[in-house]
């Protein structure tokens, strides 16, 4: 029983990282119809860019606070820079656009910090006032942290006029730009948010995985199988889905004969069966295309 | 000074030109109806008004050219669009479609004001405030459409087709709701209607666009009585 | 640029000339550039694939890593295991991925363009993971993988990177020739509509579901038979060589050569091997020229704006121009 409690809880955490992408996912799906394959390898960077604040500062909150500002700001010029100019072209040519991005973060990051792993200090201390076998304290601290960021992001965009006017946006880009909505700048913001909650889960995810350029791929396609899982159109669903894919996939690892070895494999059933047998996932809805 | 003053508009999708240069004027205060059959240009001329589609040739709005402005720069120069299918936010409840709105305003106290000044126009919108806008009637959308655009504070009202897809007797109700907005607002309105008759009815000046081109204008009531226009809109 | 080249004898001379240029390469080459551009023939014939799924039918696929691996296990299986000779293993090939191809097309069948880039992104991620299963050691070589000799000389007097160039081509032309002959029966028409417009192929009578799916299997069996052909010229397989980078990099050489076009594979396959090493040299001129993947990423990104059809389209839109002159 403990064992199955100590699964669960490190899934838990695992997957509140996995809904972090997985919200970062939705977050440009709603405003786009796109799913940006560079999202990981993006939050790796920053991961990254974290790594060498903390090396440069020393105190781990300030680098993952100012990486996590960098990548709002980041976000916002690669959405006004890069992405805008084929805002409006065929479904493939932004394919490869993210495809570009996705090469350029992975090399520069080797460029700049090389192909050798490097550790990231957990952002919470180890000695959290009490003793527990059941979770660490860095996952323990991962759940919580996660909770309340997720938390304020839904209450950004359930109160807030910035927030309603970025799911108008997102929702009907028509209609919002008539009530004097600026839209593009909406799709930045939301880029900059999307990139800024990847920095997250990937400073989150860092002591766990260890930092290397190809860190995020299999976090990526957790994040992925999350989204879908709960609904690509739904972020409290992504959410939702992201912790429900971190508990199956522990619970997998443990259980499942030759679980251990299949993680990334069980993210593929999970993507491919989702697809095939509810497109809307489980709190999503079917949208109806218009032709 | 007009209000609006359109001069040698022309309109494109893509390649191809939808309007072929009209003239029409709008006075401050005046409700003025554009006719015409499907596919004359109505929309058109509006979504060029609003910017929303590629346009040659010059409108002057409150005397300064708006040709160059984005479709959000138009919206806060106080020119409320309601689009063709009304283009609520249909996730969004009937408050916060109210709240987008007025987007543009600063005051909050003045936006609250605003929601009751419409929720008295449109009781029924009150009724369902927290209900999401895609769940209502058409003629609650439509209702709700009119109110975002007046959370605006407009000083012009581009209302596309109000009547479309609506019951007569809802048509009705907001006609008759447009001319108490009128009378109390002193609101300014471009009006496209397919239905001539509800149009010149409340409107003081009409345009009549054929393919693309104005083909007839003058006051509504000599419209009305217009042989051509009362046998081929007015259907008598 | 949107069809295939009609049958003129222009074009059949082109490709005769292009036939005989390519046979003359080996010859006047070193044995090391031989092996170079044999690498580039099977990134190339895995490109044709990617070009007639992409190009022609519409259908999105950001793991065909996946499908290169499959041939290229499959060949090495055969090889080490049964002791099969390399190109007897061809015909087995082309069937296993094909069947992988076909039968994951099935679900791609509803998925949308993105939700299908979605599901072979996935594929592609997870193959090397799955070469890599304990209880498949025995087969695959885990994650070591397996070795095995490259194939003898086809003839006297060849050295063994030579015989493997030529039969190399030769398959490589041999499936241009064929995908140009698809792409131009009542098969074809039918790919390319389902891409113009999926709504109106269905309703013009057209098995939309068929089609797709054979296409995406046909498209995983030239990349399986690339991935065979690199096995051959490298003589071993093992996982991370199929890692999702290199589904990427065949999607990166497509896109440069031209992906709604025939010869824009071998352009691709080429750009692939020897743009990578091009830009690698350069890069090693100083610390502040970047790897050639970000160089490449940058480029690829300015391609979009630009250039959406590649090189291959360039050349084609710089003939046309150079055409209209004297035929008006």
């Amino acid at each position: 029983m403990d064992l199955f409690l100590q699964l669960t809880l490190a899934g838990l955490a695992i997957g509140s990282i996995y809904a972090c992408v997985a919200l970062a996912v939705v977050m440009i799906y709603q405003a786009t119809d796109h799913f940006n394959f560079a999202q990981g390898e993006m939050a790796m960077f920053s991961t990254f860019v974290a790594w060498a604040l903390f090396q440069a500062t020393g105190s781990i909150w300030l680098a993952f606070v100012l990486a996590v500002a960098a990548s709002f700001i980041a976000g916002i010029i690669i959405e006004r820079v890069i992405v805008k100019p084929v805002e409006s072209a065929p479904v493939f040519n932004q394919i490869i656009v993210f495809i570009g991005l996705l090469m350029i973060f992975n090399n520069l990051a080797g460029w700049f910090w090389e192909h050798t792993t490097k550790t990231l200090p957990s952002l919470f201390p180890e000695d959290m006032g009490f003793e527990s076998t059941l979770i660490s304290s860095h996952n323990l601290g991962v759940i919580v942290f996660t909770l309340a960021l997720l938390l304020v992001v839904f209450l950004f965009f359930k109160f807030t006029k910035v927030g309603l006017a970025m799911k108008a946006a997102a929702a009907n880009p028509d209609s919002a730009r008539l009530v004097g909505v600026s839209v593009g700048w909406m799709l930045a913001l939301g880029w900059g948010l999307a990139s800024a909650i990847g920095a997250v889960g990937g400073v989150l995810v860092a002591p766990i995985v260890f930092l290397e350029p190809n860190m995020m791929s299999g976090v990526l396609l957790y994040g992925f199988a999350g989204a879908l899982f709960g609904g690509v159109n739904s972020p409290g669903g992504a959410v939702a889905g992201g912790l429900i894919v971190g508990v199956l996939e522990n619970w997998a690892r443990q259980y499942v004969p030759g679980g251990s070895e299949l993680g990334l494999t069980f993210a593929l059933v999970l993507i491919v069966g989702v697809l095939m047998f509810k497109p809307a996932g489980l709190f999503g809805r079917v949208v109806v295309k218009r032709v | 000074m007009p209000l609006l003053k359109v001069k040698g508009l022309k309109a494109y999708y893509r390649q191809t030109e939808a309007l072929h240069g009209i003239d029409f004027e709008l006075d401050e205060g005046s409700i003025t109806t554009i006719l015409g059959a499907n596919g004359a240009g109505k929309t058109t001329t509006l979504r060029a008004i609003s910017r929303m589609v590629r346009t040659e040739g010059s409108i002057k709005f409150q005397g300064e050219e708006i040709t160059g402005l984005a479709s959000e720069k138009i919206a806060r120069l106080g020119i409320a669009h309601v689009p063709e299918g009304r283009g609520t936010f249909v996730r969004q409840s009937v408050e916060e479609n109210l709240e987008l709105g007025a987007y543009t305003r600063k005051s909050k106290s003045d936006v609250a004001d605003d929601v009751e000044r419409v929720y008295a126009y449109f009781p029924r919108l009150k009724e369902r405030l927290k209900q999401q806008a895609g769940t209502l009637s058409g003629g609650e959308q439509q209702m709700l459409a009119i109110g975002r655009a007046l959370m605006l504070r407009p000083k012009l009202m581009l209302l596309d087709e109000p009547s479309f897809g609506l019951a007569p007797l809802i048509t009705q109700e907001i006609y008759e709701i447009m001319a108490r907005i009128r009378k109390d607002e002193g609101a300014s309105m471009l009006l496209v209607e397919q239905n001539a008759n509800i149009a010149l009815n409340l409107a003081d000046h009409a345009y009549l666009l054929e393919t693309g081109n104005v083909v007839m204008s003058g006051e509504a009531s000599i419209l009305r009585d217009d042989e051509t226009v009362r046998r081929t809109y007015l259907g008598y | 640029m949107i069809r295939p080249n009609a049958l003129t004898p222009k074009l059949v001379l082109s490709f005769g000339a292009l036939v005989v240029l390519g046979c003359i390469v080996p010859l006047i080459v070193e044995d090391y550039d031989s092996y170079q551009i044999t690498v580039a023939f099977s990134y190339g014939i895995a490109i044709l694939g990617l070009n007639i799924l992409t190009g022609y039918n519409g259908q999105f696929s950001i793991g065909h890593s996946a499908f290169f691996a499959i041939g290229a296990y499959t060949a090495a299986i055969m090889i080490t295991h049964f002791g099969w000779h390399p190109y007897a293993t061809l015909p087995f090939v082309a069937i296993a991925a094909f069947m992988v191809g076909f039968l994951f097309g099935f679900p791609a069948l509803r998925l949308e363009g993105l939700y299908l880039a979605l599901a072979t992104f996935a594929l592609a991620v997870a193959t090397p993971q799955i070469l890599k299963v304990d209880a498949l050691e025995e087969w695959t070589g885990g994650v070591q993988g397996l070795f095995f000799d490259k194939p003898d000389p086809i003839m006297g007097g060849m050295s063994i990177d030579q015989s493997l160039y030529y039969v190399t081509w030769i398959v490589f032309v041999v499936l241009m020739a064929l995908t140009w002959a698809l792409l131009h029966s009542r098969s074809g028409r039918a790919i390319m509509a389902i891409r113009d417009n999926p709504i109106a192929a269905s309703t013009m009578g057209i098995n939309t579901a068929l089609y797709k799916t054979t296409t995406f299997g046909i498209s995983a069996m030239f990349a399986g038979l690339g991935g065979a052909f690199f096995a051959f010229a490298n003589a071993f397989v093992s996982p991370d060589t199929f890692n999702f980078f290199i589904a990427v990099y065949l999607l990166v050489g497509s896109v440069v050569g031209g992906i709604v076009s025939i010869p824009g594979a071998l352009l691709g396959g080429l750009f692939y091997v020897f743009g990578q090493e091009y830009a690698e040299e350069v890069s090693n001129l100083s610390e502040l020229i970047p790897p050639p993947w970000v160089t490449f990423g940058i480029f690829l990104i300015l391609m979009m704006y630009f250039a959406p059809f590649g090189i291959w389209g360039l050349i084609e839109r710089g003939m046309a121009r150079l055409k209209r002159p004297s035929s008006s």
